[in-house]
């Protein structure tokens, strides 16, 4: 356990920026010609970008930008692919075959490809990125949760459950989702290190959030052009990116050992 | 035995109908006008009615989708709407600089992973240990993106040593390859790692200890010998990673292949063009997993005889 002290550290620190990311006193979006390219210097945050703008602040404001998408992505998806995974491996028949072949079908781009396709089509914004990772992220929790479904569903409790006339409802929620709860929050735990990577790499392939709303991506894409000059602008976010992703990563392991799930998880995560 | 073979191959064949029709419906799928999306609002009348007419979406949903199968089944992906060139052309001129970087992007990988998982389970436990599977969460949590840069900034300008990007010469493709390959070899040499921990506690391993064989043959040849077969199942869906990924990194390095096309077409709403990218690297995507698992049936046959799909 003292061995996580600093990751999680490290999430509360940015769940905290990203809640509180309003209330702080931070201009992310000034722009000062005087400070262009500014190296971080002692007492002067972290430099500034090619427009003068503060580095440190544009990071705060995107921590908040990852933690939004990173959360709603996933549970968006969480909820819609237990539910699909869920009912299709209960209900089984016509409806499972068919969940499993459009299953297949997602799972046949590889990465974030759909994504990238996806949002390009749909255009830059935060809600826009949401729906194409969500759309791309549901799959993995649809999986898990069909192939717990159909261990457990002829347990003796289920069958005692239905013997008593429950509904549909109340035995998926009551009788199957806690039994299944341990898995699904390893898999959304990897899931929120994927999607905060998925949304800085549509950020920074120019698909994600809009200038001048800052997202970790765009902050490296935008640096990449001065990597010699001023190479600040790509270490800082991309440093607090790969601390964030590691630190979930982290935490996903803990859990994975503690909760003793056997899962393939990361396998077929989002590299980016 | 063939059976399981024409099950499998079945089952694909379906999967890629049904990713040609996602693809297919992308365009569809979004919301508003496609025409308008692709013109912007101060198009004229007559321009649309031809952008309309061009891409066929005058016609009925129903006939538009048939249309693009019949048309992707002879290769005819449509015009890119930039270049006025076949999709299929396009494809095919990017598709070598893809190729070129996820074979070099494989060996990469292979190059870290085999050693390093054999390491670590060998020495399971010890500092090495320790070390490889540190490397490996250090590997999975760093975006592409980044590392992408980052290597560029130590090789390329600070030490001088490789170019920063394009592709020219065998040169420029080790850091494009390094930044693919670093990302699956985390992946895979955990993998490499179990597998061979499994295999290792088997009774035919302590037999092969007991009469008496050098360690190392028993654990290169008794041992990874069989720890590879799961292995190479993970090898195929990261190949499918590898050409997603390719998206990223060749947009950093500026490599000219199939995913800085895919970005390019994006950028200019090229529609045709995204479609075309994204069915190609899906296919191959689907092509690379049916030859794994025919591979995996053939090298093991618990799989085809079917005790258990």
């Amino acid at each position: 356990m003292k061995r996580l002290l600093p990751a999680v550290l490290i999430i509360l620190a940015w769940t905290l920026l990203a809640l509180l990311a309003g209330q702080l006193p931070l201009d992310p979006d000034r722009i000062d010609l005087q400070r262009i390219l500014l190296p971080p210097a002692a007492g002067g945050g972290l430099g500034f970008d090619d427009l003068g703008r503060p580095v440190l602040d544009r990071m705060l404001v995107g921590a908040r930008t990852s933690f939004v998408v990173a959360f709603g992505v996933v549970a968006l998806s969480a909820v819609l692919g237990v539910l699909i995974g869920a009912l299709a491996g209960y209900l089984g028949g016509r409806l499972d075959a068919a969940a499993v072949v459009v299953m297949d079908v997602f799972l046949a781009f590889p990465g974030i490809l759909l994504a990238i396709a996806l949002a390009g089509l749909l255009g830059p914004g935060i809600d826009n990125v949401i729906l194409a990772l969500a759309t791309v992220g549901w799959v993995g929790y649809a999986r898990l949760a069909r192939a717990q479904v159909l261990s457990l569903k002829q347990r003796e409790h289920i069958v005692a459950a239905r013997a008593l006339g429950s509904r549909l409802p109340r035995i998926l929620l009551r009788h199957l989702l806690p039994l299944m709860s341990a898995p699904l929050i390893i898999e959304a735990t990897f899931g929120i290190a994927s999607v905060v990577i998925a949304e800085a790499g549509l950020s920074f392939l120019g698909l994600g959030v809009q200038p001048p709303q800052a997202s970790w991506g765009s902050m490296i894409r935008d640096g990449v052009r001065y990597l010699l000059v001023a190479p600040h602008l790509v270490l800082a976010p991309g440093a607090a990116l790969f601390a964030v992703v590691l630190a979930v990563n982290l935490l996903g392991d803990a859990l994975r050992d503690r909760l003793d799930v056997r899962a393939d998880t990361q396998e077929r995560g989002m590299t980016v | 035995m063939p059976a399981y073979f024409l099950t499998r191959l079945v089952s694909a064949a379906w999967v890629v109908l049904g990713v040609a029709s996602l693809v297919f419906l992308l365009i569809h799928l979004v919301p508003g006008d496609p025409v308008e999306m692709m013109l912007g609002e101060s198009a004229a009348a007559a321009d649309r009615q031809a952008l309309r007419e061009a891409l066929g979406l005058d016609q009925p949903v129903l006939q538009q989708w048939l249309g693009f199968l019949a048309g992707a089944l002879r290769g005819d992906l449509g015009v890119s709407l930039y270049s006025q060139r076949p999709v299929s052309g396009l494809l095919l001129e990017r598709l070598p600089a893809t190729a070129e970087l996820t074979v070099a992007a494989l060996l990469v990988t292979l190059l870290i992973a085999l050693p390093l998982g054999v390491l670590a389970a060998t020495r399971q436990g010890s500092w090495w240990d320790t070390a490889a599977m540190g490397f490996s969460l250090l590997g999975v949590s760093i975006p592409n993106f980044w590392l992408g840069p980052l290597l560029v900034l130590l090789f390329s300008l600070w030490l001088g040593w490789l170019p920063v990007s394009g592709r020219n010469g065998i040169d420029s493709v080790i850091l494009p390859a390094l930044t693919l390959g670093t990302s699956l070899a985390a992946i895979l040499s955990r993998m490499v790692r179990s597998s061979l921990l499994e295999v290792l506690g088997e009774d035919f391993i302590r037999t092969a200890r007991a009469k008496g064989l050098a360690p190392l043959t028993v654990t290169l040849r008794h041992g990874l010998g069989n720890a590879l077969l799961p292995v190479l199942t993970l090898l195929g869906l990261q190949l499918g990673a590898l050409l997603g990924g390719a998206v990223v990194t060749e947009t950093v390095f500026n490599w000219p292949g199939i995913g800085l096309l895919t970005i390019e077409a994006i950028q200019r709403r090229d529609y045709p063009v995204v479609q075309g990218c994204v069915l190609l690297i899906a296919l191959s995507y689907v092509v690379v997993n049916l030859v794994t698992d025919f591979l995996y049936a053939w090298a093991d046959p618990r799989v085809r005889l079917g005790s258990g799909s």
